[in-house]
């Protein structure tokens, strides 16, 4: 570091500098050097956090599953006729004779079992009388790399299990109900359930949210009630989701539960008639998610240039038709974004459903907004809750199906703005 | 001026005589319908407001005036358990005091940093290609972070501290995970406070010599200090009102301990399992539910008020 005094001297002299400019310099961009790595670590870190997770939830969707079936297949054979062969009739007296009359009474009440195709009576006999178990399961990656471990664990400890690789996630996964046995479950109901739930909050937030987004941007004046109301929004959007399931437990499934519950309207499903419905879910939703369409639309209709509006005034257009054939035409794309990425937040939301009292097993379709309901997030929560394995793969499968949903949401959205900044730019 | 006016009127009127309309204002009560129906829509939120105002405190006053409960044991109180009428809330607060202060361990510092090399490192480029990512870590639902640090990180951290320390539900591993939730909401606030700060400021700096990490930390930052500390406190506020992670991997059962490596219930955690089950409506624990509530809402209210106000603070200074 010392260097001979003359040079030093003469180097910042010829530019002016002091020497302690210098001095300093090689230590200054050592910690800059230092400094910069971590800022990009930070960065890498972040991202792995990412990476991470995606493929913690991969790993835990597929791999190996050891099965056991309870009952051997081969012991129900009749005649000789293995049960892969049989006919529907032989199939359906087989179920009558091995399940409780009460389970075979349930089954008759959902579909009588004539009219099944043989297929599905079949299916009926393998989870109902066979009933296959789940005994181990196994993540990708040890499927993947430790096949031959997975194989002699296999015979040594079960046997009788056959070992399969299994994607959890499958048509067959979306296709049926829940069912307390991991092989059989699926999320055909709690998909339903968010889509009934979401088109709720859609119907009502979409109006409202753009209506009051209108209201504050080309209406009010600066007056103390509107700005009022416009701290009031922004501060909404900040409260927690979990305080907007107690206003929807206190307000939608208790206050109004002769509403809610379909009372009012002559439904009288006694199952629902607490008021822990889709209907009150989807607007307690729509509570959650007003402020954000509200904030979001304003944005978009702020950025519509004024000289639009003057010119729809100048020949002599009214300040709504100026709205409706100006203003909203250009601001719907950016609105349309917005008012997608809350509905995207509108379907992850889990803590305000299970308040306001998501069911905790329904293995029937919602059919009408005064439905008992369960969503996918609920779903999922309730299956990470569960302590036995094969229901975490379940969960993993059911998140990989939220995301692709999710993720696809906001690519639409993301397209929408593109062409927004696109015409915006023009 | 007037007279210029007068004759611009008198010659409109002639045309519209000729033409045969009137420039008369049309009663339009479709118009008025529509305006109406805005209105209610921009004051609805008011009385969302009012509605959670209401319903939270109406169960929490039936919850304070209920003669087994104290005031003072309310704040004080070690214990919460609603069977022995027990009702002290420091168990619950300091859970969620402590997966708090463990999201903001991480979520800051490493929030902040990613929001310099974002506005001051990195190239357009990279940019363009890192945010993105972040809007997609900030897209995934809470959730699956609890499932994630129940299936991932807690199994983690008893690997690397040992089986008997680490509770299979522990607050340490709600915290770390909540705190990566909680980083792209910080990343963003401040990388917008960061790319605020005018171009001038940052050259000025240059040219006196100063290299790119001295003009982020001792002139950018400083200059952005409001917009930070604003990303911050709505970073802690999210942390105190998040449910999902805690009520999944930080345990049920209010628990006083300081140790992170134990299980302990949230105040939000213990809404969700409480109002999960089957609830009498009426019950004292149904009331107590509400008052935790009301406390989360008013502790979430204030901390979004400061917030604000240190982001108008900020607006002043560059708009």
């Amino acid at each position: 570091m010392i260097r001979p005094q003359n040079t030093y001297d003469r180097e910042s002299e010829s530019r002016g500098l002091s020497p302690l400019f210098d001095e300093n310099l090689p230590t200054r961009h050592k910690i800059s050097t230092v400094w910069r790595f971590i800022f990009r670590l930070s960065t890498i870190i972040a991202v792995i956090f990412l990476a991470l997770l995606l493929y913690n939830i991969t790993n835990q969707a597929f791999g190996y599953v050891a099965i056991e079936n309870r009952v051997d297949p081969a012991s129900l054979a009749v005649n000789e006729i293995p049960i892969e062969e049989m006919e529907k009739d032989v199939l359906i007296a087989l179920l009558r004779e091995n399940i409780s009359s009460g389970l075979m009474r349930q089954l008759e009440r959902e579909k009588p079992l004539s009219e099944h195709t043989r297929d599905e009576v079949y299916a009926l006999v393998i989870e109902k009388v066979v009933r296959p178990e789940a005994v181990r399961t196994w993540l990708l990656t040890e499927s993947l790399f430790q096949r031959n471990e997975i194989r002699a664990q296999m015979a040594q400890e079960y046997p009788q299990a056959e070992l399969t690789f299994k994607s959890w996630l499958s048509p067959q996964f979306l296709k049926v109900p829940q069912s307390s046995e991991a092989l059989h479950a699926g999320i055909r109901t709690a998909i339903l359930g968010s889509l009934w739930t979401v088109g709720i909050t859609i119907l009502v937030a979409f109006p409202l949210g753009v209506g009051a987004a209108i209201y504050l941007e080309e209406y009010a004046g600066n007056s103390w009630t509107n700005r009022v109301i416009q701290t009031n929004i922004n501060n909404l959007a900040g409260v927690p989701s979990i305080i907007y399931g107690m206003l929807g437990l206190a307000i939608f499934v208790r206050s109004l539960e002769t509403f809610t519950s379909g009372a009012a309207l002559g439904f009288s499903d006694p199952t629902t008639a607490n008021g822990r419905t889709i209907l009150s879910a989807g607007l307690t939703l729509t509570l959650l998610v007003l402020p954000l369409i509200i904030i979001n639309s304003q944005e978009a209709i702020r950025a519509v240039p004024g000289s639009l509006r003057q010119a729809s005034y100048g020949v002599g257009a009214t300040r709504w038709q100026t709205v409706w054939h100006h203003v909203l035409p250009s601001a719907l794309p950016g609105i349309l974004t917005g008012t997608i990425l809350s509905i995207s937040r509108a379907i992850g939301e889990t803590a305000p459903l299970v308040v306001v009292g998501a069911a905790t097993f329904i293995a029937f379709d919602p059919d009408s907004p005064f439905s008992k309901f369960t969503t996918l997030p609920i779903q999922i929560y309730q299956w990470t809750s569960r302590p036995q394995a094969e229901f975490r793969n379940l969960a993993a499968a059911a998140i990989l199906a939220l995301l692709v949903l999710l993720l696809s949401m906001n690519a639409i959205a993301i397209l929408l703005r593109n062409r927004f900044h696109r015409q915006g730019g023009n | 001026m007037e007279n210029q006016a007068d004759r611009m009127l008198r010659a409109n009127q002639k045309v519209t005589e000729t033409a045969g309309i009137s420039l008369k204002k049309r009663v339009r009560p479709g118009e008025f319908i529509i305006q109406g129906f805005l209105f209610f829509a921009g004051a609805f939120s008011i009385l969302t407001t009012l509605g959670i105002l209401y319903a939270l405190g109406k169960e929490a006053m039936l919850f304070f005036s209920s003669p087994e409960v104290n005031l003072v044991e309310f704040f004080t109180g070690t214990r919460w358990q609603p069977q022995a009428l027990q009702f002290g809330i420091l168990p619950l607060a300091i859970a969620t005091l402590i997966t708090t202060l463990i999201a903001m361990l991480v979520a800051i510092p490493l929030g902040l940093f990613v929001a310099i090399y974002l506005s001051e490192f990195a190239s357009p480029g990279l940019r363009n290609l890192l945010k993105p990512v972040l809007e997609v870590l900030a897209g995934i639902p809470t959730v699956v972070y609890g499932y994630f640090a129940l299936t991932f990180m807690t199994p983690l951290l008893r690997s690397v501290f040992g089986r008997d320390v680490v509770d299979i539900y522990n607050t340490a591993s709600a915290g770390l995970v909540m705190g990566i939730l909680i980083l792209p909401l910080i990343t963003s606030m401040a990388e917008d406070a960061l790319s605020a700060v005018p171009r001038s400021l940052r050259e000025a700096a240059y040219s006196l010599g100063a290299t790119r990490l001295e003009t982020a930390i001792q002139v950018v930052m400083p200059a952005a200090i409001s917009g930070l500390a604003a990303a911050f406190i709505i970073g802690i506020s999210r942390a105190v009102g998040e449910t999902m992670i805690v009520a999944i991997a930080a345990g049920a059962g209010p628990n006083l301990t300081l140790n992170p490596f134990k299980g302990a219930e949230t105040m939000t955690g213990h809404i969700v399992r409480i109002s999960g089950g089957d609830l009498s409506y009426d019950s004292i624990d149904y009331n107590s539910v509400f008052a935790i509530g009301l406390m989360l809402f008013f502790l979430t209210f204030t901390l979004n008020i400061i917030s604000r106000a240190f982001v108008q603070r900020f607006r002043e200074v560059y708009e």
